[in-house]
């Protein structure tokens, strides 16, 4: 279980979080929506334990990451997995050479254990053949798909996703959901994501949080989401126009 | 950043005083920067391949670069010397008053200010670049310090090419000299040689070889630092980048005339 209690957060005059309070359950996929410059990236990295909070708590299994340093924040992260908005691969090397690099570095397994785990985890993202292709080489969409099989190539508890379809055609937008589903079925992770893919998130969330203005105005499942009565909510996932308010 | 609260007459120091404790903590961090750096490299695991690579970054690609400055300078100096010399009638001098200059100044000032043109620049935006693509961050979260893999190698790597670049610049700047003094102006190769024998020491070689240490640690750290600390975006790297170039060549500059003060 993942619960966040009042995290506030400014950079200099400027608030970004004010008192954010949500909880996720563990096993299953929460989606953050919210306007662009929101501030859903910016919690996304307080949950990641990037950048500290002004005030509240982060706790993960009641474990406070927000007052974690060292060795103890480097122990949690261990069990996380982050899919970033750019995939953040390392442009250095291959395909191959970055889903292999947080099992030789991380956990150090032997390169015939490493070489298995890799083909298996290129293979369950759809791509076979790219391991010695440099992310350069190939396709947006791709670079997802490589980025996605590096966060869960260690089988992490909690998987974070920013933002994991910006840039894709709709086409690549729904094969990458129902990649993160289908994973999500198969390893049983926690997966909080942050997106604002209206409405094709709402089928694969179990719950959808609506950040706005530093807070999680409403949350629920999509359903209820969809039905909001919430005027903020309701704007949002029909894509109104400002002057519309 | 909170905007002044201070009376009209007092904003001046306001600003000023804000200016200072933003001075002073800028060189906290980029002093702390280096501590974190040298722990790092202290204590293990030592990624080696990554230090290999840096080597092959800062080192052997700067190689080409090195030896024809380093040939164009030991030439120039052979002209002028011998042209300056020949008026005293002491032109048996040119090679010690060119293997001095080279050895003692020219050859760790050049050599540092060369790599840094070349191989400082393209550290800072490479690591800039992976700061803004979120590469630095990927590498924190898997729980690997990001110091390990990226700053300590070159910081090492730094303080083993610099020495040895250096004497590479020495020794063709030498013959740069002799091609000047003794192919095209007539001394005599046993000359320019035996005097120089005569009159540099080991202590000159020597303060060369601090020169370029001190240099080696100095360019790699503002430029790994200012990588680190990129701003956003392209123009944040591109701005990253002239500071760190900018940065080195003056602190190179400056720690030369310190350490030629304090060293023999």
């Amino acid at each position: 279980m993942i619960k966040v209690e009042g995290v506030t957060k400014s950079f200099g005059d400027h608030t970004v979080l004010r008192g954010l309070d949500l909880e996720v359950p563990t096993g299953s996929i929460t989606v953050i929506i919210g306007r662009s410059g929101g501030g859903k990236s910016v919690f996304l990295r307080h949950l990641i334990g990037l950048v500290r909070p002004d005030a509240g708590r982060i706790l993960v299994d009641g474990v406070d990451v927000a007052r974690l340093g060292g060795r103890a924040l480097d122990d949690i992260r261990r069990r996380f997995g982050v899919v970033f908005q750019g995939g953040a691969l390392f442009d250095s090397m291959t395909c191959g050479e970055n889903v292999a690099f947080p099992l030789r570095e991380k956990l150090r397994l032997p390169r015939t254990e490493i070489a298995k785990r890799v083909d298996a985890a290129l293979a369950q993202v759809g791509l076979e053949g790219v391991e010695r292709k440099y992310p350069a080489e190939v396709s947006g969409g791709m670079r997802k798909r490589v980025a996605i099989a590096r966060a869960l190539v260690t089988e992490p508890e909690i998987v974070f996703f920013d933002e994991p379809t910006t840039g894709l055609d709709p086409v690549l937008v729904n094969t990458i959901h129902h990649l993160i589903a289908d994973l999500h079925r198969r390893h049983r992770f926690t997966a909080i994501m942050v997106s604002h893919e209206i409405p094709e998130i709402f089928q694969i969330a179990d719950l959808v949080g609506m950040l706005y203005e530093g807070r999680i105005v409403e949350i629920g499942p999509p359903a209820s989401i969809e039905a909001s009565a919430n005027r903020i909510v309701r704007q949002f996932i029909r894509g109104e126009p400002e002057a519309a308010q | 950043m909170t905007g002044s609260t201070a009376p009209t007459l007092l904003r001046p120091f306001d600003l000023l005083g804000g200016w200072a404790i933003r001075l002073v903590a800028s060189l906290g961090r980029f002093g702390s920067f280096l501590g974190e750096a040298f722990v790092t490299m202290l204590t293990p695991p030592l990624k080696f391949w990554a230090f290999v690579d840096r080597i092959n970054f800062i080192g052997y690609r700067s190689l080409l670069i090195i030896l024809l400055t380093g040939t164009f300078t030991g030439m120039v100096l052979g002209l002028q010397i011998f042209l300056t010399l020949s008026r005293f009638g002491s032109e048996a001098f040119l090679g010690p008053a060119v293997a001095l200059s080279i050895i003692r100044e020219l050859g760790p000032v050049l050599a540092a200010l060369m790599v840094t043109g070349r191989a400082g620049s393209a550290l800072t935006a490479e690591i800039g670049i992976m700061r803004i693509t979120e590469q630095i961050d990927a590498l924190t979260v898997m729980a690997l310090n990001p110091m390990r893999y990226l700053v300590a190698p070159s910081i090492f790597a730094g303080i083993l090419t610099f020495p040895l670049m250096t004497a590479m610049f020495d020794v063709i700047g030498i013959f740069g000299g002799y091609l000047v003094g003794v192919e095209l102006l007539g001394l005599s190769a046993g000359t320019y040689f035996g005097e120089m024998q005569s009159f540099v020491d080991m202590g000159d070689v020597m303060l060369g070889f601090w020169k370029s240490v001190s240099f080696g640690i100095i360019v790699t750290w503002v430029c790994t630092y200012k990588g680190f600390h990129v701003g956003h975006g392209a123009e944040g790297v591109a701005r990253a980048t002239t500071q760190a170039v900018v940065m080195s060549s003056v602190l190179i500059l400056v720690w030369d005339y310190f350490l030629g003060t304090v060293l023999p």
